[in-house]
């Protein structure tokens, strides 16, 4: 199946009433048996994060003492002292206060200049006649899959030479390079897709194509634009490589985490707050959005 | 910390400011210079900025990083190296690390992809026969550790994995079981080289086991029904209907799944380096060793390692353009 076919089976499954062929019915022993299953999964699935979310309102002195599965026992000393505690804790330079702000600074621009760019390349592949327009195309896809650790050498020589290594703007577009094939592959995909005739009478109406690219093609284009959005913006904010090595102004969320981890022992009572600070952002964004997180990554799971 | 969202701001109006600029400027010169073929020229403009982007990141530092191979150490931007032919690959190829991240490497993109696809389609399967709600409810919370960070993960599973000597209490919920349910002794899980490798890939396989599920669950649905009814009038039971006749309906979304979770395996590094203390006792892996061999100064050393993984990604990337053309062909 291509990704593209994917893609339209993945829609299919937005639809919520769509009409269920039950395996063997939902009655009787299949369903019991399913129903045990998927509970087992989902327990044991979940488990790990009840852990960490327990974990992270238990007092220092009982984190140290005894597994997060006893807080039944001690449950009034459970406290919020460690969220107000790691916000203000500083690790490889930076507060977790400031690290949640880097982050920030780090995803949002590294979501939003790559989407553009990606945009009017990905109208010119679909609506555009030019030479080598599909060997063009097929450097893309080739680009989807190329691990980015060839980037770091060559790339840091450049920025050095520059004068913007470890900063900002580095980052930036570094990720916005890293982004770029699946933004313009999945764009495509979708920009491709629109009807024929709609651009058609758009030409013959008298447009040009930066018009129809900018009045046409994006109001159309939200939903593939959002989904592009979303996966971009938790991959820069989970990243730990990228920000491990091209940011040095001080930390993310994923290095200072890192960073808290190597202190292990002194600190558990803090990690598991802190790391749970950190997760709220992808996992509200997760939940508000999982129909264009979901379509995001089905059209995209040829990425590299 | 103000300067700092100042600075964000200015970046994100100068970073879309500046591309439409760009896009407007450069559509505005082909309008007034362009005398032939002036759409031709137009998708040049359209397209150079992200051909620009992806040359500059990938495209280049590919043979730029295989070229840094033939050249000695101690290279900081160019200056002070030496060309040295292959004594690189051939330090590589004898040092022992090498192949043990190699090794792992090869067991993680086994295992990791297996057990994530299995899992992923035990659930997509289950959860189709329950309840609307439940479903969406149940595979919610299985897809979740998808928005988590790999570092995020280590944090959650180390809660999982401690170890504490037998005098304390157990803090780890696998020894809290294995002590407190089984009476044994407690395990350091992440230190016994017997199978530290494979407590390290569950956590890969914990979060990508969502992502098998969505899409194979997607798959599953679309099967048609009537080709199901059939095989039952035809007195199949259901493991029979679910082996011989969805399994191979859905063969392909399978691969694809499959693929996109080994080639993301391909390149583990956070778990290992964060739950796996940077590939200790035993686990490292070939992005592992690659960053070690970087923060150590040694590019020429490190880009080898990098030379590998690109070896192993050449298939898929031969993989993807063939679908490409395919689905081309079909359009």
């Amino acid at each position: 199946m291509s990704a593209s076919a994917v893609d339209t089976a993945a829609r299919d499954q937005e639809q919520k009433n769509v009409a269920k062929f039950g395996l063997g019915g939902t009655e009787g022993s299949h369903s019991w048996f399913a129903r045990s299953g998927m509970f087992a999964l989902v327990l044991v699935w979940s488990l790990p994060t009840i852990g960490l979310l327990v974990s992270s309102f238990r007092s220092q002195s009982a984190v140290v003492a005894s597994g997060w599965w006893t807080v039944l026992s001690d449950l009034g000393t459970l406290t919020f002292q460690n969220y107000a505690d790691v916000l203000s804790e500083t690790a490889g330079g930076s507060t977790l206060a400031e690290a949640f702000v880097n982050t920030f600074v780090v995803a949002v621009p590294a979501t939003v200049i790559p989407i553009l760019i990606a945009a009017f390349a990905a109208y010119a592949f679909s609506w555009m006649e030019f030479p080598g327009r599909e060997t063009l195309f097929i450097v893309f896809v080739a680009a989807l899959v190329i691990p980015l650790q060839v980037a770091f050498i060559p790339i840091l020589n450049i920025y050095g030479s520059v004068g913007i290594a470890g900063s900002f703007l580095g980052v930036w577009l570094a990720h916005a390079g890293f982004g770029m094939p699946l933004a313009v592959y999945l764009l495509r995909n979708y920009i491709g897709s629109l009807p024929r005739e709609v651009i058609e009478s758009a030409k013959i109406d008298g447009a040009s194509h930066f018009q129809i690219f900018w009045q046409l093609i994006i109001p159309l284009s939200v939903p593939a634009l959002a989904s592009f959005a979303i996966f971009q913006f938790l991959w820069t904010w989970n990243d730990f490589l990228v920000a491990l090595i091209m940011f040095n102004e001080g930390q993310v969320a994923t290095t200072y985490l890192a960073q808290l981890i190597g202190s292990f022992g002194q600190q558990a009572h803090l990690l598991t707050a802190g790391a749970f600070i950190t997760m709220t952002v992808p996992i509200i964004v997760f939940f508000s959005l999982q129909r264009y997180f979901v379509r995001g990554l089905t059209a995209g799971s040829v990425k590299g | 910390m103000g300067a700092v969202l100042v600075r964000a701001v200015v970046a994100i109006t100068l970073g879309v400011g500046g591309a439409y600029a760009l896009f407007w400027l450069g559509n505005a010169l082909v309008d007034r210079f362009a005398k032939k073929d002036p759409d031709k020229i137009r998708a040049g403009v359209f397209v150079a900025p992200a051909m620009f982007v992806v040359g500059l990141f990938l495209v280049f530092p590919l043979f730029e990083t295989i070229r840094l191979t033939f050249y000695s150490n101690n290279q900081v931007r160019g200056e002070g190296r030496a060309f040295v032919g292959l004594d690189n690959y051939t330090a590589v190829l004898s040092d022992q690390v090498f192949f043990s991240s190699l090794w792992n490497n090869i067991l993680w993109m086994i295992f990791v992809p297996s057990f994530a696809v299995a899992i992923g389609l035990a659930a997509a399967v289950l959860s189709d026969k329950l309840k609307p709600r439940w479903e969406n409810f149940s595979k919610s919370l299985v897809f979740l550790p998808m928005a988590i960070s790999f570092v995020g993960a280590s944090v959650v599973w180390q809660l999982i994995y401690n170890w504490r000597p037998p005098s304390e209490g157990q803090t780890g919920l696998l020894n809290g079981i294995w002590v407190g349910v089984f009476g044994g002794d407690p395990i350091a899980w992440l230190d016994r080289t017997a199978f530290n490798d494979f407590a390290l890939m569950a956590v890969m396989v914990w979060l990508q086991a969502g992502f098998a599920m969505v899409l194979l669950s997607a798959a599953i649905k679309s099967v048609p029904e009537d080709t199901l009814e059939a095989a039952r009038i035809d007195g199949a039971s259901e493991i029979q209907v679910f082996w011989r006749i969805i399994v191979p309906q859905i063969a392909s979304t399978i691969v694809v799944v499959a693929t996109t979770i080994l080639i993301l395996v391909l390149k583990v590094f956070d778990i290992v380096s964060v739950l796996g203390r940077g590939g200790q006792f035993g686990t490292e892996v070939i992005a592992n060793t690659f960053y070690t061999q970087f923060e150590s100064g040694n590019y020429g050393t490190a880009g080898v390692y990098v030379v590998v993984l690109v070896l192993m990604t050449i298939p898929f990337m031969i993989l993807n353009i063939r679908r490409f053309r395919e689905q081309e062909a079909m359009r």
